[in-house]
């Protein structure tokens, strides 16, 4: 008899490396789905409302009924993802029960807990987290996490945080290779991060697990600034369905992130597009308003 | 010059290449046509098919690696890329390249909690049995007369297969450390010698990270 694995960190892990150069789209309905399988999104996040309803409707944001989540993955042939509360264990467990591909314990919804995220390692479904620096990914790494995404500031339509959360990690850890072994100890009390994995990070140069970028990607040129900057691949949230034009806009952000190194096509894919999102700056917010501080 | 290339339109090409990396052989990345003039040996990543057959097509690489293929190109299909080298995908509308006569069943296991790792009796490859990674991946549902295959799983689905110059695995070997697949694929594609041993028969090209 054969050894079979299942749920190994290496299965989790390896399925964000299959995502990687693509583009993960928020739907909120099974057209909205079909949409994005159609223009190439390589998966789909399930959830009631994009950030920019979320944000604009206030009160708690919870985990998606089971029935629309179920109906999407019926629906489509690639990946589901959908998110829990930060914190929410049962509502993360009750995701992996309907049998989604991947769980986002996200600051777009309520948090549940002050305190804790959720010990991801005890799941067999794989979890994505957000960061905005070094620190809170490897923390994320450390509870389980099989990918993280920086987190931007959802449902804007502003790229400015996804810009500096992507900057900070990715300059945090061009940082940690510069030191040297006397200095790791001191940099991992500093993050907040456990030793061996700050350890990892000073030898290889780049976090343990695929990091794409989140959080106010509108255009194809979004999407091509944060690959060129190090993202691996792209969630676009309300950038596509708060959109005039929603089907070419998706295609057009999905040719963009595999051609981000070539102006010529993403000058070509940018074209005709409609309008974009409206928006809101980042910087026009009360503090209390922003989602990407949601995380500890 | 031959070279070995790896489709770059999305998926784990860089795992890829760095696995060549390891045998000492530096591929290029294929985006776009024009990038398969010197390619000799194309890889196929893992990935989302759907998204890779789209992108390939729009941007007119699906004529083009046919074409390619036809005057002696080899080809190797990882899992996304093993659906996108077959005749035929079940219960699918999308239309692969047709380049090695068998069908695949897409997440032919389940979803992504029952992916799964396994140790595969691969004869080619040598003694020492293939650890491998299955993420939400396919099966082989319809193995052509002329294919040869190359490992099965326990309850006999076939995972491996090859004929003429085209390779194919349900399985991840570049997310593994061992290289012997990559080895074998240059042997297919009649490319370089690995540089890590004198002897580059499958038995002897084991490299482990």
């Amino acid at each position: 008899m054969v050894d079979v694995l299942t749920g190994t960190f290496t299965v989790k892990a390896g399925h964000a490396q299959m995502l990687k150069g693509g583009v993960i789209m928020d739907v909120v309905t099974v057209e909205q789905a079909l949409i994005a399988e159609e223009a190439g999104a390589v998966a789909v996040m399930a959830l009631e409302r994009v950030p920019a309803d979320i944000r604009a409707d206030g009160g708690v944001a919870r985990m998606s009924d089971p029935t629309m989540v179920c109906a999407i993955i019926d629906a489509v042939s690639i990946p589901v993802m959908a998110k829990c509360r930060i914190g929410h264990f049962v509502e993360a467990q009750v995701l992996e029960s309907l049998g989604v591909d991947y769980v986002d314990e996200s600051e777009v919804l309520t948090p549940a807990d002050e305190t804790h995220h959720v010990w991801k390692h005890d799941f067999k479904v794989p979890f994505v987290c957000g960061c905005r620096n070094l620190g809170e990914a490897l923390r994320r790494i450390a509870e389980g996490a099989a990918m993280i995404r920086t987190k931007g500031e959802a449902g804007t339509g502003d790229i400015v945080e996804a810009v500096n959360h992507l900057r900070t990690v990715e300059g945090g850890i061009r940082r940690l290779q510069y030191l040297d072994k006397n200095q790791l100890m001191a940099e991992a009390k500093e993050l907040g991060a456990p030793l061996d994995l700050v350890i990892e990070v000073h030898e290889s140069g780049s976090l343990p697990v695929v990091n794409f970028c989140a959080g106010g990607i509108a255009t194809p040129a979004d999407a091509a600034l944060v690959m060129q900057l190090g993202a691996q691949g792209v969630f676009v949230g309300s950038g596509i369905f708060k959109s005039e034009d929603p089907a070419p806009r998706a295609r057009a952000i999905v040719e963009a992130t595999t051609h981000y190194q070539d102006p010529d096509i993403v000058a070509r894919v940018s074209e005709g597009l409609g309008e974009p999102m409206k928006g809101q700056a980042v910087k026009s917010m009360p503090k209390e308003e922003l989602l990407a501080t949601r995380g500890w | 010059m031959s070279k070995i290339g790896i489709l770059a339109v999305q998926g784990d090409f860089a795992e890829h290449c760095q696995a060549f990396r390891c045998l000492g052989v530096e591929p290029i990345e294929v985006r776009l046509p024009e990038h398969l003039e010197h390619v000799q040996g194309l890889v196929i990543p893992g990935g989302e098919s759907t998204t890779i057959i789209k992108l390939m097509d729009l941007y007119g690489l699906t004529e083009a690696i046919k074409e390619r293929a036809r005057s002696g190109m080899s080809v190797w299909g990882t899992c996304a890329g093993m659906i996108v080298v077959s005749h035929r995908i079940m219960e699918d509308d999308l239309h692969p390249l047709d380049l090695i006569d068998l069908d695949v069943r897409r997440n032919a296991f389940g979803r992504q909690v029952d992916s799964f790792e396994a140790d595969l009796a691969v004869p080619v490859l040598g003694q020492a049995p293939f650890h491998a990674v299955f993420i939400r991946a396919p099966a082989i549902e319809r193995l052509g007369a002329g294919v040869e295959l190359l490992t099965q799983l326990e309850d006999d689905t076939p995972v491996a297969a090859c004929q003429d110059g085209v390779l194919v695995t349900a399985f991840h070997p570049e997310l593994t450390g061992d290289t012997r697949f990559h080895g074998y694929f240059l042997k297919l594609a009649g490319i370089g010698q690995p540089v890590t041993g004198s002897d580059s028969s499958p038995e002897h090209s084991t490299s482990v990270l």
